[in-house]
């Protein structure tokens, strides 16, 4: 049951927008959440709302997976809309009690709302459509100017993917380790919070010696098979910009212009 | 010519206490001299604590002779600068599966050893595919590693040290962790590397029933070879093997019973086969 967990949230289907190379992505899903605190009128949310429906089309992915994902945010999502909604000074419309609503208020609330969901489907249509392997590898050549002030960009890249490698595997031995100590008696389940934060040392510690044994095993795995870091390495899957991820950059400029035009000068 | 070739290998592994203090030195493995051909079959076998999986590890230069010396194809292991090329040219397969496959894609995991030896792209694809055929994983390539068997890992770690075109292969108990049909499959595939690709294979085991397709044995204890011959030559001296803490398969203790209780069997049957002809004559 554990094994089937995917990291992030896959979506497995073919689009243009699942064959874009994962740098393009990365850039797009960042643009495009600045493109959402740069506009400022109804005209410059139309065009974000219009862009991300046309994004989402393109990916095939089904809606309802990016809704999903909103309910994580709904709690933070109405707490602002409410923050904005009863605490801009302004043009008084309702009020009672010591609560006033302003016309400013109702049109920060709106917009903030607006952001938030743009903000969480545009950066879902990336997980959902990107598998976290070639999320790791985009960034660790979108980032690979970084090397130059020594950020090791490639050992970060490389400690990301194996984490995400182990992740199952280490879920696994939690759950085993947990049904060895249940069966000798141990209770993860009653108690307050101190206990049964106590109850979880039985558990913690052979998961702790087990991953550093693990993690010894591997690297002289890594070493035996001539790992020596990123220098003179090559890639089995390179990163190369095809005609669609230029036209994927293009196709961001313009949204970009476009929502600076419209969104910000022309109010 | 000599593929590997150790002289007074002599490794000693310096216990200390808390303080760092030398508490005391074990002595792992005690003037071993081995030579292995190109194309062999050897199996190293030998019980818990006998010194296999360290001298393992100087073939692929993971752990240095602390006296004498260990040369691969002609390099010596503690020359530093050797070192990649050894690597290369003794691939190395662990016991657990699962800690030393870093792919989340099998084809990737394959293709692991031949990018850090700065492959071109082409090449790598071209490698993976092969490796993976000749461990029979090939319509695995797209699977995620964790969905697999205990077997089907292990060969797709063989496959990724296949893939790096090594001359020797040094499998250190690859078959412990895995249950009989694994073990099985995993000892189908060494043996079909060492038939077709004529790779050398250095088997380390505990069991003796993988150590029959081999065309040479070692047997260590203690750190030391005590034992060296061909399959049959070391179970036809099943005493020895017992003194040895080891056991021989269950046909061949069966034979040796017989013969001790007067049958005319030769020493050192391996096979069910073997022993009922064995017997037909007998009547």
């Amino acid at each position: 049951m554990l094994r089937d967990i995917t990291l992030g949230q896959y979506y497995q289907t073919d689009s243009v927008i699942h064959r874009l190379d994962p740098r393009v992505k990365l850039t797009a899903t960042i643009c495009y959440i600045i493109s959402l605190f740069i506009v400022d009128n109804v005209i410059g949310y139309i065009i974000a709302g219009l862009f991300l429906a046309m994004i989402i089309k393109l990916s095939r992915v089904p809606v309802k997976f990016m809704i999903r994902g909103m309910k994580a945010i709904l709690f933070l999502l109405i707490i602002a809309v409410i923050f904005n909604l009863f605490l801009t000074p302004g043009e008084v419309l309702f009020s009672f009690w010591k609560l006033q609503i302003t016309k400013e208020g109702i049109r920060l609330a709106g917009f903030m709302a607006i952001r938030l969901v743009f903000l969480i489907m545009g950066s879902s249509v990336m997980t959902l459509t990107t598998t976290p392997n070639n999320l790791t590898d985009g960034m660790e050549k979108l980032l690979g100017p970084l090397k130059r002030i020594r950020v090791p960009v490639h050992e970060i890249s490389m400690m990301m993917s194996i984490a995400l490698r182990f992740i199952p595997i280490l879920l696994e031995e939690t759950d085993k380790i947990m049904k060895a100590q249940i069966a000798r008696g141990a209770d993860f389940e009653s108690g307050n919070l101190i206990k049964k934060a106590k109850s979880l040392v039985p558990l913690l510690v052979p998961l702790f010696i087990s991953a550093f044994r693990r993690a010894n095993d591997l690297a002289m795995a890594m070493e035996a098979r001539c790992y020596r870091g990123g220098e003179h390495r090559t890639k089995m899957k390179p990163l190369i910009y095809q005609k669609r991820d230029r036209l994927a950059y293009g196709a961001l400029a313009g949204y970009l212009v476009l929502c600076v035009i419209l969104g910000k000068i022309l109010l | 010519m000599g593929l590997i070739k150790a002289r007074d290998l002599v490794f000693e592994y310096i216990r200390r206490d808390e303080e760092g203090n030398v508490e005391g030195i074990t002595c792992a493995l005690d003037h071993i001299n081995l030579d292995v051909k190109q194309g062999d079959f050897i199996a190293v076998l030998g019980h818990n604590g006998s010194g296999k999986s360290t001298f393992a590890k100087h073939i692929n230069a993971i752990l240095y002779p602390t006296e004498g010396a260990v040369w691969v194809d002609g390099k010596d292991t503690s020359n530093e600068e050797n070192l990649w090329d050894i690597r290369q040219e003794a691939g190395m397969v662990f016991q657990n599966p699962d800690n030393q496959i870093i792919g989340q894609v099998v084809e990737e995991d394959v293709g692991f050893g031949p990018e850090n030896l700065g492959v071109p792209t082409d090449e790598i694809w071209e490698r993976v595919e092969e490796s993976l055929k000749a461990v029979g994983m090939y319509e695995f390539r797209k699977h995620s590693p964790n969905k697999l068997s205990g077997g089907q890992k292990q060969r797709v770690s063989i496959a990724g040290v296949i893939a790096m075109h090594p001359k020797c292969i040094v499998l250190d108990e690859p078959t412990a962790m895995l249950d009989p049909n694994g073990r099985r499959e995993v000892i189908r595939a060494v043996r079909a590397l060492n038939d077709v690709e004529e790779i050398t294979i250095i088997l380390i085991t505990h069991y003796m029933e993988e150590i029959i397709y081999a065309n040479k044995v070692f047997v260590m204890d203690k750190g030391k070879i005590a034992m060296e011959g061909t399959p049959r030559e070391i179970f036809s001296k099943v005493e020895e093997l017992k003194a040895l803490r080891l056991d021989v398969p269950q046909v061949t203790l069966l034979a040796h019973e017989l013969k001790k209780s007067g049958l005319n069997i030769p020493d050192g049957i391996l096979t069910c086969e073997e022993l009922v002809e064995a017997l037909k004559l007998q009547s």
